[in-house]
């Protein structure tokens, strides 16, 4: 066994490590552990370009930013967000896990890119989340702003993954099916399925318990500001 | 009838605009850098043909291509252009005009692929199937997102050419961030291909007691955790820690029901997938769509749901795989 490789690994640790451009470092560690393993440089650019053009489908959430750049300048966010401001009973508690639901939902019958970072959190859950939490604190200051944004992001990927592996058809539960069956065990995908459905619930669970101790500590944070003002007046 | 294939020819002319866009306002750097992926995408197809048929040089040009890519990245030359908001009050006035007519383009991406999704086994004539069954709700994206693309020119009368515009724009700020998830998934390429997984699948089933059950449980979940936080992908992490500890320690000899201990595991990776700066698609991306200043604020804001969860799944595993 040649453990040399494995420097590759070191590479990516050090490069995150020393915050150089993560794009660089990951091509830098893929060379390391390729020249480390013997192959020669040719091969090696061979490899990468194959692997890199086999990958292509995770650059087409670009095909959303044509739409989704003109109803920006048309003014989206702007309206995603006047509409939440103005709904009275929709709090950000209750759009976070409504959200949850609906993305673990659609990702257990596979839609996986139904809902994702481009189509739906940028142009509309994370502004109507903002507009959701200004309703409990109009004066969140610029950073408060990130994490309700970074919140937004936070529940669609939990949302995905904690649905998707429910889903028979693709992805997870093939890759098990088959890594097994090459190992003579033979599963069906519905009895693999099964065993994540525990985990998808416990997953719900949590997410909206910490969804909902967010809203607390917006609140929180509006009332201690009252009450100092109120001692400050004193 | 439609292929995945079209839609990554659509890519490359989106990102054709974009390297044409920047060269005309004279930026060099950023116009090369949409430029080569624009070629990947345009001659993606005629390539991987190639390769398949056993001429590597096209596969090695694309090589050279990720490379420069990377160097592009690293030399810090692809500056932003900054974002001047003197549009604010004219998007506020269009968004008072349009109002909720503004959410239906926006909707049709999902709607329109949640749709073709589920009535895809209908749509077909004769034998010809209007999509193609590889990558078939990518495929269906695909045409949602056109379908949107015109129900969004329509609705706000703009001109094809501000479709570009925009475009270009959305791209400048996700930078060098729009192409790391295909560089990380070319990384775990790179390491299946050179023996990584497999050197550390041989090392983490040396360090464990394999007679403890509930050592083993635990050497398996926070193997796949910590192989799916260097690989970003839990799929790279299953195969390499099921071979080396799942199944030789937990299915032979402690006799765990397989499909439970894989369910529950690949689950274990999902939670390593929210802690890991290396599952740029879902962590990093996002970081430059929502403009947030923290490189990791996505990331924490879901470490304590992953903690806890997968506590969670550890105690399930524990029960579930050995009922």
């Amino acid at each position: 066994m040649n453990y040399w490789p494995l420097l590759g690994v070191a590479v990516v640790v050090a490069g995150f490590a020393l915050r150089l451009n993560p794009a660089l470092v990951v091509v830098a560690a893929g060379i390391v552990s390729g020249i480390l393993s013997g192959m020669s440089m040719p091969d090696l650019l061979a490899l990468l370009g194959h692997s890199f053009l086999s990958n292509r489908m995770l650059m087409l959430f670009i095909l959303t930013l044509p739409a989704i750049g003109l109803l920006e300048r048309a003014g989206l966010r702007e309206r995603a967000h006047a509409f939440i401001a103005g709904m009275r009973r929709l709090t950000f508690a209750r759009l976070l896990i409504a959200y949850l639901a609906t993305r673990q939902l659609l990702s257990m019958l596979g839609l996986n890119t139904v809902a994702g970072h481009p189509q739906t959190v940028r142009p509309l859950l994370a502004p109507m989340a903002e507009a959701a939490a200004e309703k409990i604190d109009p004066t969140l200051d610029e950073q408060a702003h990130e994490n309700i944004r970074a919140m937004a992001a936070a529940t669609d990927n939990i949302g995905l993954f904690f649905g998707e592996d429910v889903f028979i058809a693709l992805g997870a539960v093939l890759l098990i099916q088959a890594f097994f069956a090459q190992n003579g065990i033979d599963l069906s995908p519905a009895s693999i399925a099964v065993w994540a459905v525990p985990t998808a619930i416990a997953a719900f669970v949590i997410h909206s318990i910490r969804i909902v101790l967010f809203q607390r500590r917006i609140a929180a944070r509006k009332s201690n500001a009252l009450q100092r003002q109120a001692n400050a007046s004193h | 009838m439609l292929r995945i294939e079209y839609a990554y020819w659509f890519c490359g002319i989106l990102l054709a605009i974009c390297a044409l866009l920047e060269l005309r306002s004279r930026r060099f750097p950023q116009a090369a850098f949409w430029g080569i992926l624009a070629i990947c995408f345009l001659g993606g197809d005629v390539i991987e043909s190639a390769f398949s048929a056993g001429n590597k040089i096209p596969s090695q040009f694309v090589g050279a291509g990720v490379v420069v890519l990377a160097l592009l990245a690293g030399s810090g030359n692809l500056k932003r252009k900054s974002e001047f908001d003197d549009t604010n009050a004219s998007r506020i006035a269009s968004a008072t005009r349009l109002g909720n007519r503004l959410f239906v383009p926006a909707l049709l991406i999902p709607a329109v692929t949640l749709v073709l999704a589920l009535t895809q086994p209908w749509l077909h004539v004769g034998d010809v199937k209007l999509f193609d069954t590889r990558q078939s709700t990518l495929t269906a994206l695909a045409v949602a997102c056109v379908v949107a693309l015109f129900a969004a020119m329509w609705l706000t009368r703009a001109r094809p050419a501000a479709a570009g515009v925009e475009t270009a724009r959305l791209l400048d700020a996700l930078s060098w961030a729009a192409v790391l998830p295909m560089l990380l998934a070319t990384l775990g390429g790179v390491f299946t291909a050179t023996g990584v997984g497999d050197a550390i699948g041989h090392l983490s089933a040396a360090a464990i007691p394999v007679d403890s059950r509930a050592a083993c449980v635990l050497a398996y979940a926070l193997g796949m955790v910590a192989f799916t936080v260097i690989m970003g992908n839990a799929f790279a992490a299953f195969p390499v820690m099921t071979a080396g500890i799942g199944l030789p320690l937990l299915v032979v000899n402690h006799h765990a029901n397989p499909a439970a201990l894989g369910a529950l595991g690949m689950l274990s990776g999902y939670c390593g997938t929210l802690l890991t700066p290396m599952a740029a698609n879902f962590n990093i991306v996002p970081v430059a769509l929502l403009e947030l200043r923290d490189p990791n604020g996505v990331i924490k804001a879901q470490w304590q749901t992953a903690a806890c969860l997968f506590v969670a799944n550890l105690i399930l595993m524990y029960f579930l795989a050995f009922l």
